[in-house]
């Protein structure tokens, strides 16, 4: 049982702050990600919660308890770090009883609960190896088996998969997924990754500059992004962006034109935008099909072919780049000219200070 | 590769095989006409001299005692100079800065402008609260020439000990108090062990030239009072160079490579296996 709410966090090294206050509030069992570019201070923000940096200014709570001042080892945290820091003159089973040895645990009931973590975490073979004779995986899996042994209120996870390939990765993804589910506690994950971050949370962060851009579940932050940043942050490959002016306003639709002079209208509310204004529209690839009666007239320049699915990079008029997905195969070659349709209800619009223009109709998945 | 080697053997060998050599033979510097082959002479009369044996555990005194009190202090400042304070750097330069001085001199430093009853500071500050000043070299010889050696070594042990604490893994120590670790525990579970490996090349390396320590006894004590400060090195030097017995000193030097090379056995293997960690 643990919530977490963070008022107004700051931190500044110096004059220079690099978290500008944030608010946040983590319910219990929730599985968070922070995401973000590096440099955004996700693991900074991390770190604090941790109680590995000092909290500058603002209010961290957990359960009700403000712990600003409490050291990190009392917070009921455990923390899986990047580069596991696993000890390295310490057995599997030294390293996962570390915690409890110090807190003077008896030495059965230290050995049962290392047994029981390494049990679930498969790790009962290698219990007597040193950490040098671990693969990458399993080095993680003693990581975590630190955390688990220690039964904390909430998991800490400092881009845990970031060292691993990529088969790895997406197989340790599914074994976090699967020991949240078992342990039934609060965990904060930061990950660059956005693919981990869709994956894995039940509620997504999304920082840049020390600022919370947007929160909100997944596919929340998909279907409706709350500005530019966070529409081009999530989702791969990346959504379009073309430039439009707005031409009729209104409540329920905006009608933007093309820079090729086609007019597109977009179910989404007008708001202070005035006709002339000049917008972005935002277009995720799979909301654009090959049309020959389509709008876009564009070149296609490369062609990636994954098997289920096709990529096609094009350039339209105005050297604009675009990506087009395209479920299954399909013929189209490099160099070829094609005509795009956009589907208006999957456009997102954005005005000039990158705000999103609020869509009227919630998507159905998105909470 | 035939040739170095071919010289290193022959720079090696060379005096090695004089040594023996002499050490078997009647050779003294005064007398020409004491010649020829002594068998185990020279032997016996060394085995069977009070000093000699004083002299070897002078000699383990003394290289025990510096690598002690050298890796023992180095260790604690090696953490304590990690830790960030004001003029961190100026302090490192400071605490190193003795490495640099050569023996002879600092040996004349602490004799005289140091630990001299009369003109020292020790003794300054000892009669500036009302104490009797201690004659170092008279009442404490042994400790006196320890105490400069350990000088002299303190800031060898202390940069290979920095370096080593510089090396260890900042997200181990954090893992480390995330489990609850306070600063001392830290330092018996995670920097300890890590210090393990450099600590081994200190002892090792230190070990090799305080088996050796020559120059801080003769410019002190001159091995005195009686044989109080005479190791090895020195009690060589005095066969050789003071009672003029060549043959002697040389079965001396045979007993101090035969030792030298029992140490570095040992110590080299120990130094291996942690090596493969």
């Amino acid at each position: 049982m643990a919530t977490l709410t963070l008022r107004d966090l700051r931190k500044s090294y110096g004059s220079f702050e690099v978290i500008k206050g944030v608010d946040l509030a983590i319910a219990d069992r929730e599985f968070v990600v922070f995401v973000g570019p590096s440099g955004c201070g996700k693991s900074t923000l991390l770190r604090m919660i941790a109680g590995l940096e000092e909290i500058t200014a603002g209010e961290l709570d957990i359960d009700g308890k403000v712990v600003n001042r409490v050291g990190p080892a009392d917070r009921g945290l455990a923390m899986v770090f990047q580069s596991y820091a696993l000890y390295p003159h310490m057995t599997v089973r030294q390293n996962m009883g570390f915690a409890l040895r110090l807190a003077r645990v008896p030495k059965a009931e230290r050995d049962r609960k290392v047994n029981e973590a390494a049990r679930v975490l498969q790790l009962e073979p290698y219990l007597d190896r040193r950490p040098k004779d671990l693969s990458g995986g399993q080095r993680q899996r003693v990581a975590i088996g630190r955390a688990i042994v220690r039964q904390p209120k909430v998991f800490l996870f400092d881009e845990p998969l970031s060292n691993l390939d990529a088969a790895l990765r997406g197989q340790m993804r599914m074994e976090l997924l699967r020991l949240h589910e078992a342990l039934k506690a609060t965990m904060i994950y930061v990950t660059h990754d956005q693919i981990e971050a869709m994956t894995m949370a039940d509620k997504i962060v999304v920082l840049q500059a020390g600022r919370v851009e947007q929160v909100g579940s997944p596919l929340d932050l998909y279907h409706h992004p709350a500005n530019l940043f966070v529409a081009g942050f999530i989702g791969s490959p990346r959504m379009n962006m073309m430039p439009v002016t707005a031409a009729v306003v209104g409540d329920a639709a905006v009608t933007v034109g093309l820079v090729s002079g086609q007019q597109i209208a977009v179910p989404a509310s007008g708001g202070a935008t005035r006709p002339g204004d000049a917008l972005t529209l935002g277009i995720r690839p799979e909301g654009l099909h090959i049309d020959p009666a389509g709008p876009i007239l564009v070149t296609v320049s490369l062609v990636e072919r994954l098997g289920g699915l096709t990529l096609l990079h094009v350039k339209a008029a105005g050297d604009q780049d675009l990506t087009v997905q395209i479920e299954g195969g399909d013929p189209t070659r490099a160099h070829e000219q094609i005509r795009l349709a956009i589907d208006p209800a999957a456009c997102h619009l954005f005005d000039k200070a990158g705000q999103a223009l609020p869509r009227p109709a919630r998507h159905t998945l998105a909470a | 590769m035939v040739p170095s080697v071919a010289v290193l053997l022959a720079w090696m060998i060379v005096p090695l095989v004089m040594t023996v050599w002499f050490s078997f033979q009647r050779y003294n510097l005064i007398d020409p006409s004491m010649t020829g082959f002594a068998g185990i002479d020279n032997y016996r009369f060394l085995v069977t001299d009070p000093d000699f044996w004083v002299s070897l555990e002078n000699t383990l005194l003394l290289v025990g005692s510096v690598l002690i009190v050298t890796v023992g202090l180095g260790t604690l400042l090696a953490v304590l100079f990690n830790q960030p304070f004001p003029g961190r750097n100026i302090a490192r330069v400071l605490a190193i800065s003795p490495f640099f001085v050569m023996p002879t001199v600092s040996a004349l430093i602490w004799k005289n402008l140091l630990m001299h009853p009369i003109y020292g500071v020790f003794g300054t500050l000892a009669s500036s609260v009302g104490m009797q000043p201690v004659d170092w070299f008279a009442d404490y010889p042994l400790a006196s020439v320890i105490a400069i050696v350990s000088w002299e070594w303190l800031p060898f042990a202390l940069l290979i000990l920095l370096t080593a604490v510089q090396s260890l893994d900042h997200e181990q120590r954090e893992a480390a108090r995330m489990d609850g670790a306070g600063p001392i525990a830290q330092f018996v579970f995670i920097t300890l062990p890590h210090l393990s490996r450099a600590i081994g090349v200190v002892i090792m390396i230190e070990t090799i030239f305080l088996l050796t320590v020559f120059a801080e006894i003769f410019v002190t004590t001159s091995g005195g009072p009686g044989n109080a400060t005479t190791n090895l090195a020195f009690l060589i030097y005095a066969r050789a160079l003071l009672q003029y017995d060549i043959g002697g000193a040389s079965a001396g030097g045979v007993v101090a490579i035969v030792l030298a090379n029992i140490v570095a056995f040992f110590l080299v293997r120990s130094i291996a296996r942690r090596l493969e960690i």
